[in-house]
């Protein structure tokens, strides 16, 4: 084979193995002890971004898996990794709760 | 523990029963409400950092450290909005015996060590914060009629509601 139809397979190959959409941030805001939306839906690979709008700090945590800190007027992210339901709240202030409804790419 | 029975009883009497607040006075005027709620915070700072001399517990620590953090960033907001409506706080008796029995518990406090001491705190903090939380809810947030000053004492009203369930946590786990 030569070296550019050998380069053409693999491109193909590449193509194919492609997800369909490019992975996409979506944003949770957080607002007086509120997330919002309270329920995201997104893909593997997705990235979720949440913006801190409260002068206290927070957390965006699930129990066994990732935590994520919030520091006051700031922002932080987390790449899915796996599809799943996700229920995750604030450390600091248990009563703040999040879902994350994670398909498969 | 005599006293501690004695000292939840008279602040339960202040708090969670409105009648009793009504017959002391009528409704806390705005900046009553405001020297109450900033009080309220000031008392669990110093709570706090009276935990963060004496307690070796990990989990009791943190939490601590999140109450002087979320009280101090509480009563700032508080701070800025008085100064922003040219409210003066004024000093109320609702204010002087939340002084008075803190000052209680805090020398309760300072006597004991260890487990004892991390036990007593926490315990003290999910009923403190259930009582402050009763008190916004029935008196003061009803009470306030400046609209930034009653939704001010929501959001504090959510946070606390996080510490006592943050507190809970932490006495479920201490056991």
């Amino acid at each position: 084979m030569s070296p550019k139809r050998l380069f053409g397979a693999a491109a193909l190959l590449l193509a194919v193995s492609m997800p369909p959409a490019q992975a996409e941030t979506i944003t949770v805001t957080i607002d007086k002890l509120v997330f919002s939306p309270a329920t995201v839906s997104a893909r593997v690979g997705d990235t979720i971004e949440w913006v801190n709008k409260d002068a206290l700090a927070h957390t965006a945590t699930v129990k066994g898996g990732w935590d994520v800190m919030l520091p006051p007027k700031k922002s932080g992210s987390v790449v899915l990794k796996q599809a799943g339901a996700l229920d995750y709240y604030c450390r600091f202030h248990p009563n703040m709760k999040g879902r994350i409804i994670v398909a498969a790419k | 523990m005599l006293i501690r029975p004695l000292a939840a009883t008279a602040a339960l009497c202040l708090f969670a029963a409105p009648a009793t607040f009504a017959q002391a006075a009528e409704k806390p005027t705005d900046p009553q409400i405001a020297h109450i709620a900033y009080t309220a915070g000031e008392i669990d700072i110093e709570a706090a950092k009276l935990a963060l001399k004496k307690t070796q517990n990990k989990d009791v620590r943190d939490f601590a450290d999140d109450m002087v953090r979320d009280h101090e960033a509480v009563n700032k907001q508080a701070l800025d909005l008085v100064k922003k409506l040219k409210v003066k706080p004024e000093d109320n008796a609702t204010s002087k015996s939340l002084v008075a029995s803190a000052k209680e518990e805090r020398a309760k406090l300072a006597k004991l060590k260890g487990a004892a001491f991390d036990k007593a705190y926490i315990d003290n903090e999910v009923a403190y914060h259930k009582q402050v939380n009763g008190a916004l809810e029935t008196v003061l947030i009803p009470s306030a009629s400046n609209a930034e000053l009653k939704s001010l004492l929501e959001t504090g009203l959510k946070v606390f509601q996080g510490h006592e369930q943050h507190a809970e946590h932490v006495a479920a786990a201490l056991k």
